[in-house]
């Protein structure tokens, strides 16, 4: 599937919750799912700046396309990396830098990206588009 | 005389709102408090009626704005019963006032290999400036060590305390433990060795009677917004005989005598450190806070936030999993944990998804987390018109958080 088939399998996944609890219930079951980041990865040079809760990322790119892992010590900030890795993993980097990612705030996740909100959403999300143009660049050069 | 918490809340429209559809529980005072309208009352009084800049010109309204800002200065003074109005500086907050000192004080006694000692548990505001002063001059920042109840080890103060320490800034109530330290023994025994005192009293003045001369503090600082005040304005009290000693903290208009471009003299004491146009309508709104809780009693409100923080203790100590960070007998106000295994970011969270105002995270003293090994606290904070039943619909709420991250 595509980003933006992903996103609108996600968009109404969230729509048949009639509640916020249910809609975070979501979220934290994603978080059981993340695609996890090598314990020897949770480094400082993998770690995400600007969260409340740690966020550590990593990217690798494997025939082409980027395969994202993470993990978070918060179970909320986790599901919602899982959340973006479903969407922007396994996809070309072109892709990843074009994705408009509307599923947020349709879902409502955006009410966690305004760049106050401490859990760093923003912040997740500008650092896998650094990832997908730094590949860009690379195969590119090649 | 006591609290009758449900005609003190009137006095607070802001409490009496829904968030996320439920009653406002605010339990984040520690942070900032809510005001009563007597304080925003004021601050509407001055700017539909008073607004005029201060010590300059002879009209009406200049004169009366300069004396009522006078008066407020007044009130501080017997609010934290100084010897002299003219050691009231007015500043934008605890941490200006800190930073104040630390530059001043530092500029004229602080020197290559001396010491400057804080404690285990500050605040960054009570941490940074000293660094920064200590790095500029070559000093040493020294650290009171703390135990694991939060309690600050007095055994090791007589040797922290050489002949090489120029000042010592200790919090008077730890803002992330509620830990009340016990800074009159701190003060006496660095007096012994001719050492000046900061009390960083920002979240101490909100519940307990301060009195600057009782305790001989040197310098004392608190914000006017912990204290039901406006935002922006804080007070930062001084023996007049080290302000004077001091130098300027800022250049500028109202801390002049004279000007000629080939020197200054500066104006006498509080205004030498007063640069620039006042904050006076906030200046104001302080003076009707310190009234506001003059009026109702210190005594009276700290023992009803205790018989708050007795309560909520019971509580949440039946909580299975729950684990107190700060534990000292001699606590206010603050409740600081964490239960089970759940990331205080995810409790905090679902609990602003109840309607319930907390602090998450690491409140500024991330050396304090670090000495705990947690990456933040919950951290539940009173004020006067907190109630049993918030306490309740607390527990409730902490409780449907514990079933969605089991």
């Amino acid at each position: 599937m595509n980003i933006q088939e992903i996103e609108g399998e996600i968009i109404l996944e969230f729509a048949s919750f009639e509640d916020w609890l249910d809609k975070y219930n979501h979220i934290i079951e994603s978080a059981r799912n993340i695609p996890r980041i090598e314990p020897k990865y949770k480094e400082e040079k993998f770690l995400i700046q600007g969260c409340q809760s740690q966020v550590w990322l990593r990217a690798d790119l494997e025939d082409g396309k980027v395969i994202f892992t993470a993990d978070s010590d918060a179970l909320i900030t986790r599901g919602i990396i899982a959340l973006l890795i479903r969407v922007l993993s396994n996809q070309p980097p072109q892709d990843i830098i074009d994705a408009k990612l509307e599923f947020i705030e349709k879902t409502g996740l955006h009410q966690h990206l305004s760049p106050t909100r401490s859990n760093g959403l923003a912040s997740m999300v500008k650092q896998m588009k650094l990832y997908a143009i730094a590949f860009k660049a690379q195969t590119e050069a090649q | 005389m006591s609290i009758n918490v449900e005609q003190l809340r009137r006095e607070f429209p802001v409490l009496s709102q829904t968030v996320n559809g439920k009653p406002l529980v605010y339990l984040d005072n520690a942070a900032t408090t809510q005001k009563p309208k007597a304080v925003v009352e004021r601050l509407m009084d001055y700017y539909y009626k008073e607004n005029s800049n201060i010590h300059r010109g002879a009209h009406y309204l200049s004169m009366q704005a300069t004396e009522a800002y006078e008066e407020a200065r007044e009130t501080t003074r017997m609010y934290l019963n100084a010897a002299f109005s003219r050691e009231i500086i007015f500043t934008r907050g605890t941490t200006e006032s800190i930073n104040l000192v630390a530059s001043s004080f530092s500029q004229k006694f602080l020197k290559e290999g001396d010491e400057i000692l804080i404690s285990a548990m500050e605040h960054h505001s009570n941490i940074v400036p000293w660094q920064m002063a200590c790095q500029q001059k070559g000093a040493t920042l020294k650290v009171i060590p703390m135990d694991e109840q939060g309690v600050l080890r007095m055994d090791t103060l007589d040797e922290l305390l050489t002949e090489k320490t120029r000042l010592v800034a200790v919090s008077h109530v730890s803002n992330a433990l509620g830990t009340i330290n016990p800074v009159e023994d701190i003060i006496g025994k660095a007096h012994q060795k001719g050492i000046p005192v900061l009390i960083d009293g920002a979240q101490a003045v909100p519940h307990m009677k301060v009195d600057v001369q009782k305790l001989d503090c040197d310098f004392y600082c608190f914000s006017g917004h912990k204290l039901y005040g406006p935002m922006g304005v804080g007070v930062l009290y001084g023996k007049e005989e080290w302000l004077e000693q001091m130098p300027p903290y800022q250049g500028g208009g109202e801390m002049i005598k004279e000007v000629r471009f080939t020197g200054t003299t500066y104006n006498e004491l509080p205004f030498k450190f007063e640069a620039g146009t006042p904050n006076v309508g906030d200046v104001l709104g302080l003076e009707a806070a310190l009234r506001f809780v003059s009026y109702l009693r210190h005594d009276v409100i700290s023992v009803y936030e205790d018989s708050l923080m007795q309560y909520a203790m019971k509580q949440l100590a039946t909580l299975p999993g729950i684990r107190f960070i700060g534990t000292a007998e001699h606590k206010t106000s603050v409740i600081s944990f964490l239960f089970d295994d759940i990331h205080p970011y995810d409790s905090g969270v679902i609990l602003d998804k109840l309607g319930i105002a907390v602090r998450t995270g690491h409140h500024c003293a991330q050396p304090v987390m670090d000495f705990f090994n947690i990456p933040g606290t919950i951290r539940v904070s009173f004020a006067m018109y907190n109630s049993l039943k918030e306490i309740d619909l607390l527990m409730d709420a902490l409780k449907k958080v514990r079933t969605l991250f089991s």
